[in-house]
């Protein structure tokens, strides 16, 4: 059952060849069995995901069952569950059990999918390794001496390894699209807005967004489907109808116009991950694609721009973190300036230190026109370069990273290394674009990722053009061995 | 721009974030190599340009001032380090 796709399972469930029970049951014997080696997960809810699975097929057995009824899921660690520890990876949420259900958790519990676990995640979503965890790395399903990739690093490998068929990801700087890349998974960012980030712990409000790690752009759309969509509960979410994502997946892509950065093939670009993606661009042409060569001349300057931008807003977003009214507070503070900074000291790991500390710096008086306004306004440079490219393209494609899963350990004491592994992504978070990591390819065994970028709210032609690739290819069904 | 010993002691306390006297160094190094990372920006003149406040240059949305949620303060106390009679205690401030 755990090598179907979720859209087989869907089909599966209707067909009556299993129950939702049957599903969640195996799904939950294969995180026992191999969910500790990889470390994805920080909690396991057995108990509640069978009776979940319980309501799903008596749900079914009502005529009540919708495309996902009695589908299995993770969700990261990131996202409110009401009555379910919520760390985000994070000693100082060690504690928290969140008291309410994120918009995306209610959505898709309201859906009948029966929630497995939680899944590790980098500290606070800030980490392109999974290392920052307060609970311990995440190992690659493809080979476990090498990182998943992050922040959702812990969604990467549950989706790659097959416990479970769909995972939630969250994604500020590249934090689906990247882990989805080294994992050998399908990964999608919306359009920022698109899905309500309420309930999501926030890191960077601005750039913030949640979306589906799964195996294929098909499910992808499924899940989408509830995903998507207006929320008052979250102010910045947009009033636009939701599409049926699963309607335009099979349009031919005869005359769809590629456009190529010429900076995402530059130096510092993996030789063998320029091969494979170049491959994939000749599997679009074959398909009937146009490749147009675009400019992204600020592109380069997305990581410089995103290091300001994201840890000015984290070094605000944190700041609820006093010790006071939720997570950790140290012990026997002599007085209230104690308490706020050995809590925050004690409960908050080096790397969201670092950004609180980069974030305070570049907003503290007399270095905001150097830093964040300038930031701001590079932003807007960004954001321009992509709007003139969508006036001659339909998509733009590119790697989604560098390179090919790295080394656990190989980058945790250079932080400036590992920030350059979000070179690719980071500009569409910038620009609020909406961007995805199909599977096209291994590098030494190891999956590449190639990403599509497309224009505000065009993630129906993303998932078109990535399901018209996966039907072409096989990249997508290839198991890590061992799983 | 390279941070000293002291520039970390003062954002630290800005941020107030306890940080150990011997993690000091480390911090100044790496706060310092990010600061060094950021300041390529410096490459591109942004005179003219006017700062981006929303990807989608979409305005703030306004309701109407009406109250939409119940109080639930038992259940939010719940999780709270230190509560007596719904209120959350901290250290003494005023003496």
């Amino acid at each position: 059952m755990h090598t179907k796709t979720l859209a087989e399972l869907s089909r599966g469930l209707a067909a009556g060849e299993y129950t939702s029970v049957d599903l969640t049951r195996h799904f939950l014997q294969r995180i026992e069995a191999l969910g500790g080696e990889l470390n994805c997960l920080i909690t396991v809810t057995a108990d509640q995901a069978l009776a979940q699975a319980r309501e799903a097929d008596e749900r079914r057995a009502r005529g009540e069952a919708g495309p996902l009824t009695g589908i299995p899921l993770v969700h990261k660690d990131i996202f409110c569950t009401d009555g379910v520890k919520t760390s985000c990876g994070s000693k100082m949420l060690d504690n928290f059990i969140a008291p309410y259900d994120a918009t995306v958790v209610r959505k898709l519990k309201e859906a009948g999918m029966p929630m497995l676990g939680k899944a590790n995640m980098d500290e606070f979503a800030m980490g392109s390794s999974n290392e920052t965890s307060f609970y311990g790395a995440v190992k690659n399903p493809w080979n476990t001496d090498t990182v998943p990739g992050g922040s959702s690093g812990g969604s990467a490998a549950v989706v790659a390894a097959h416990l479970a068929p769909f995972a939630t990801g969250t994604d500020t700087g590249g934090s689906i699209r990247q882990p989805a890349a080294l994992c050998g998974i399908t990964g999608l960012k919306p359009t920022y807005g698109r899905v309500s980030r309420y309930g999501m712990i926030a890191f960077a409000s601005s750039l913030d967004q949640g979306g589906p790690m799964t195996r294929t752009a098909e499910d992808a759309a499924m899940v989408l489907n509830v995903m998507a969509g207006f929320d008052e509960r979250d102010s910045t979410s947009v009033e636009r109808e939701v599409p049926d994502y699963t309607d335009g997946l099979d349009k031919p892509l005869r005359g769809l116009r590629i456009g190529l950065p010429r900076e995402y093939f530059g130096e510092g670009l993996n030789a063998g991950v320029a091969k494979v993606i170049e491959a994939a661009i000749d599997q679009y042409k074959q398909l009937g694609a146009e490749v147009i060569e675009v400019g992204l001349p600020n592109a380069e300057l997305s990581v410089p721009t995103y290091y300001v931008v994201a840890p000015a807003e984290c070094s605000s977003n944190l700041s609820r973190f006093d010790g006071v009214r939720f997570g950790y507070r140290c012990e026997e503070p002599k007085d209230l300036e104690d308490l706020y900074k050995r809590s925050r000291g004690e409960g908050f790991g080096p790397e969201v230190k670092r950004r609180i500390m980069i974030g305070t710096y570049a907003l503290s008086a007399g270095y905001y026109d150097a830093y964040y306004l300038k930031a701001q306004k590079m932003r807007h440079l960004i954001s321009d370069d992509f709007r003139q490219a969508f006036e001659q393209v339909d998509v733009i494609m590119g790697p989604t990273a560098p390179d090919v899963a790295f080394k656990l350990g190989e980058k945790s004491d250079d932080p400036v290394s590992m920030y350059l592994s979000d070179i690719y992504t980071i500009a569409a978070n910038l620009a609020g674009l909406p961007g995805m990591s199909i599977p096209a390819g291994f590098v030494d065994g190891l999956p590449v990722g190639l990403q599509i970028i497309g224009n505000y709210f065009d993630e129906a032609r993303l998932l078109n053009v990535a399901h018209k690739y996966q039907q072409s290819t096989n990249w997508h069904e290839q198991i890590p061995k061992g799983f | 721009m390279s941070l000293q010993k002291e520039d970390v002691e003062k954002i630290a306390h800005l941020a107030r974030l306890a940080v150990d006297e011997a993690d000091i160094p480390e911090y100044a190094r790496n706060l310092s190599d990010i600061l060094e990372l950021v300041e390529r920006m410096d490459a591109i003149d942004t005179g003219a340009v006017t700062p981006m406040a929303h990807p989608l240059d979409m305005p703030q949305r306004l309701r109407e001032d009406v109250v939409s949620e119940e109080n639930q303060r038992e259940r939010f106390q719940k999780i709270a380090p230190q509560v007596e009679n719904g209120l959350y205690l901290v250290p003494q401030v005023i003496e």
